[in-house]
Parts: C-alpha cells; structure tokens; sequence
C-alpha cells in the first residue's frame, strides 16, 4: 500500500502532515506532499488512513 | 446607526442571521432547517439563500462557475463603487475569481506556509504570557476583550510592519469591514474613508523604507513582471486584517467558553497536553466562527431551489459542521475526535490561506491560558455576549480564575 496526494483537490492546509509529519511534508506554498514514497510500513499504513480520514477536500488516498 | 428590523418568525422563509435569535444560539435553528427545506429562502439583503447542509455548502463552495466570490459579506446592496470588477475584486484573492484568483492566491501563500508561520511560535507564546500577565491580579478575568481580542492583531501588525501603537486603530478598522453589515452604503463608504488613508500612508512609508515584512513583500511582487497595483496591495492588506482578526479571536473565545463549561475536557487538556492537536480541530467544527457570502451568477436550479442572477448565498461553514449527514454524533463536543473533516476554514480554492497561522494562535493562546488557569469557569453567563454578523465569537466574556 501506498499513499498519493491529488495536487489539483488538495488545497494546502496540512491536516495530513499535522497528523503524521513522518509520512507528509508541504512545499513552499504549504501544500501537501508525501514524503513516504513507496510501500507503507504497518506504523506509517495507519497515520496514513487517519490523515484520509481527516482531509476535508479528500485529497489523501491509500492506494495499491 | 442601525436600522429597525423585523423580527425573524420563521428561518425557513425569511432568516437573517443579524436576528437577535441567530445570533444568541443559531445551531438549533440550522438542525431545524436541515430537516425542514434543506435551502431556506429571504427576500432581506435582496434576496439570499442559505443551504443549511454539509453537501450543499461543499457544492457550492466548489463551484466558482455558477457563483462569485464578488463581495463574501452579505449586506443590503450589491458591490458597485466599492469594488472592482469581477474577476479582480476588491480584496484579492477572497473577492477574486478564477483565474486571477489562483494567481493572487499564490503570491500571498508563501507567507502564511508553515515554513513562514512555524517560526513565529515564540513570539506567539511570549505575546500570550504578556497577556495573562496583565490578567493575574483578580478572580474573574475578561477571557475576550482582554485577552483572545489582542493576540491576533499584534500577530499580524507584526508581520506587515505597521507601528506597535496602531493596534487598537487596527481592531477598529477591522469591526468597521466586519460588523458593518447593517449601515447603508453611504455610510459604509463614509466608515472606509480614514481606513484608506491610514494604509496609505503605511504603504508610502513603506516604499520610502523598504523593510523585511509583508508590506515590502506585497510591494515587490510582481504578476506577469508588472509590481502589483496599488489597490492590489491595499486590497491584500485590508483582506489579511479582516480575515486573520475576528476571525481568530472569536476561535479562541468560543474554545475559553467552551472549556469554562465542561470541566472535563478542561481537565484532560490540563493533563495530556497531546491532545491538543485533535482538540484544536473538534474547536474549530463544533465553534467554526466563519460564514462566507457569494453571489449568484445567473438564473438557475440549483439544490432544488430557483436561484435569480445577484441572490445572496450564505454560506454556512459552521452549520455544515453540524450536520449528522457527515459527522457521527454531530452536536456533541468530542474532544479526541478522531477522524474530523471539518470545514471550519472553507473547501475548495477560497480554503483559508492563513490556517496554519490560525492554528497556532488558537494552540498557544489556549495552551498559556490553560497553563495560566488549570481551572476556570463562567464568571456569569448572562454577561457573555456574541459577536453579529459572519464572524461568530463571544465578545464579553468573564471567567472565574481564583
Ligand atoms: C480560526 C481562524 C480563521 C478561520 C475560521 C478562517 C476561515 C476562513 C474561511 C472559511 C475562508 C474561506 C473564504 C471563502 O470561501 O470565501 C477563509 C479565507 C481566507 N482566510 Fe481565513 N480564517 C481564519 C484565520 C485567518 C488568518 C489568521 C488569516 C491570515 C492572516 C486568514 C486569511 C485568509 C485569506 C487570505 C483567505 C482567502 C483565501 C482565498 O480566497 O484564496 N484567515 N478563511
Ligand atoms: S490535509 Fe488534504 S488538503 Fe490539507 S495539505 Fe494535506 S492533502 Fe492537502
């Protein structure tokens, strides 16, 4: 499992890396990034699914 | 002067949210009219719309086609000698359109990412214990007007370089844009008069001095190599008081009431001072402070209803976070809420460009006064009293401390 943000619905107010700054960072402009690239660990799988949980413009997926 | 108005009798055909009863306790009336319509309908301001579900604002928040962000305050005329045309505004880029407003809107959000904001957190804190130090001498402290009211207008004076003495000239010039919702034009335009002439002579200084803060910033900043318009600049300046301002201020007095009532949650902050991040956020949907305006851009169907060319849309952030349709157990407080997709700071691409500096206002305000007082209480509830108009907050609000 990986996770992706969608550059054109996220809007950069960084529940995602509140929540979990070892999985997402934000550019100069404060938007979202994903620092994890690649397979999540167990740790990382779950903050990742709670910052989905919480990003208002559903911009957070966990995908295969 | 304000004017007479009617009292509202029913929300559904003819709300107003200047009504004394809005204004003292809207969420029972909001619960009442997701069930009723879900859209009630005014004929005041003109004609306006207010959808009281969470699916119609995000519709309509995201949708920039069939409306305008034009002027976001709702008041009895429409924008005309105020403003500039659509797709500018007056305000850039919360009164812009696409595609200036994207443009706009990325000029600013450098200054207000968490790179720019995060360091700003000492001077937050020492700014607060300043605060609370004045409080200390008595039993029942004013939590609003002596304490939420003054953090956020040194915060920014700061960050656009005006003089420390002009704080209280800025908290004016703020509640004349904000809760001026009710004078007639002729008088609003009178009100905005010495506000112009103030941010002139701040922005000629500033192009006289150069300095290392936002103004210069704005100054510098160009669209296409071109240095912004003046009105641009002023515009930005006006927006950045009137959005970071009462804004905060009301986030912060609406989570001191909240923790003066529920000694419970009190307590738990006192005592995991982790849970602050999650609190922060169930703060911000069960208090959101915001309501924005849009306007109409033709004649249409929309959710159900016939919306004219120029109707108002209020729209109701807060009441969208009180909707059972997308929060399990809406109306209760959870104070370790954990999945929260609250839109306390909007959707779509008006989404608040100045949240991570909310935050952290909200958290270190909260976190001193907590730190301050781990116990406190509503001094008397009949004296707190609540902000009219789009911006939500107590602005009396005595606490007992001793
Ligand atoms: C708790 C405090 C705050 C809340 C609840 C809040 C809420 C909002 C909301 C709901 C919007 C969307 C407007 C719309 O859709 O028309 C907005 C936009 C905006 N806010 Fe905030 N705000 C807060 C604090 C601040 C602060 C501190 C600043 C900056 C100093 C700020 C600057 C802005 C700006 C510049 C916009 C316009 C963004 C755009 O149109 O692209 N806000 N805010
Ligand atoms: S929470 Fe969503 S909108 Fe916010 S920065 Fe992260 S991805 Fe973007």
């Amino acid at each position: 499992m990986r996770v992706v943000i969608d550059g054109d619905l996220c809007q950069g107010q960084g529940r995602c890396f509140s929540i979990a700054p070892s999985v997402f960072g934000f550019d100069e402009l404060g938007n979202g990034v994903v620092l994890a690239a690649g397979e999540l660990g167990e740790g990382a799988l779950e903050l990742a699914r709670l910052a989905q949980a919480n990003c208002p413009e559903h911009a957070v997926r966990v995908v295969e | 002067m304000t004017l007479e108005k009617t009292p509202v009798t029913d929300f559904a055909t003819d709300f107003d949210h200047t009504d004394p009863a809005w204004v003292a306790d809207p969420y029972p009336i909001w619960e009442e009219l997701r069930q009723r319509c879900p859209v009630a309908h005014t004929e005041r301001y003109g004609g306006a719309w207010f959808p009281a579900t969470h699916e119609g604002v995000s519709r309509i928040a995201k949708d920039t086609k069939n409306f305008t962000s034009r002027t976001v305050i709702m008041n009895d005329g429409r924008p005309d000698e105020l403003a500039l045309p659509s797709p500018i505004g007056v305000a850039p880029p919360i009164t812009s359109d696409p595609p200036f407003h994207q443009i706009a809107r990325k000029l600013i959000l450098p200054a207000f990412s968490p790179g720019a904001i995060n360091p700003l957190e000492p001077q937050v804190r020492a700014l607060c214990r300043t605060l609370l130090d004045r409080l200390a001498e008595s039993d029942v402290v004013e939590a609003s007007w002596e304490y939420a009211r003054l953090i956020p207008p040194s915060v920014i004076r700061q960050m656009l370089g005006f003089p420390e003495e002009d704080t209280e000239v800025f908290i004016d010039i703020v509640h004349t844009v904000t809760e001026s919702v009710d004078l007639p034009m002729d008088e609003r335009i009178a009100a905005f008069e010495p506000i112009e002439e103030y941010f002139t002579r701040q922005i000629e200084d500033h192009q006289v001095h150069p300095r290392d803060d936002l103004t210069t910033f704005l100054l510098n900043a160009e669209i296409d190599g071109q240095k912004l318009a003046v009105e641009h600049v002023f515009g930005t300046m006006i927006l950045i008081l009137v959005a970071g301002i009462d804004t905060t201020w009301s986030a912060i007095g609406s989570s001191l009431w909240h923790l003066a009532q529920n000694p419970s949650d009190l307590e738990r902050l006192v005592h995991e001072p982790d849970l602050m991040t999650v609190a922060l956020e169930e703060f911000l949907r069960f208090y959101a402070p915001v309501t924005m305006a849009r306007l109409v851009k033709h004649d249409m169907d929309y959710l159900g209803v016939a919306m004219k060319e120029d109707d108002w849309i209020l729209l109701g952030f807060p009441a969208a976070n009180r909707d059972p349709a997308a929060f399990p157990d809406a109306d209760r407080f959870i104070i370790d809420r954990a999945e929260n997709r609250h839109v306390a700071f909007g959707l779509g691409i008006h989404r608040c460009a100045g949240s991570n500096l909310a935050r952290l206002e909200l958290r270190v305000a909260l976190e001193e006064f907590v730190a301050r007082y781990p116990r406190f209480t509503l001094a008397d509830p009949d004296q707190v009293t609540w902000s009219q108009g789009q911006i939500r907050g107590p602005r009396r609000l005595p606490i007992r401390v001793g």
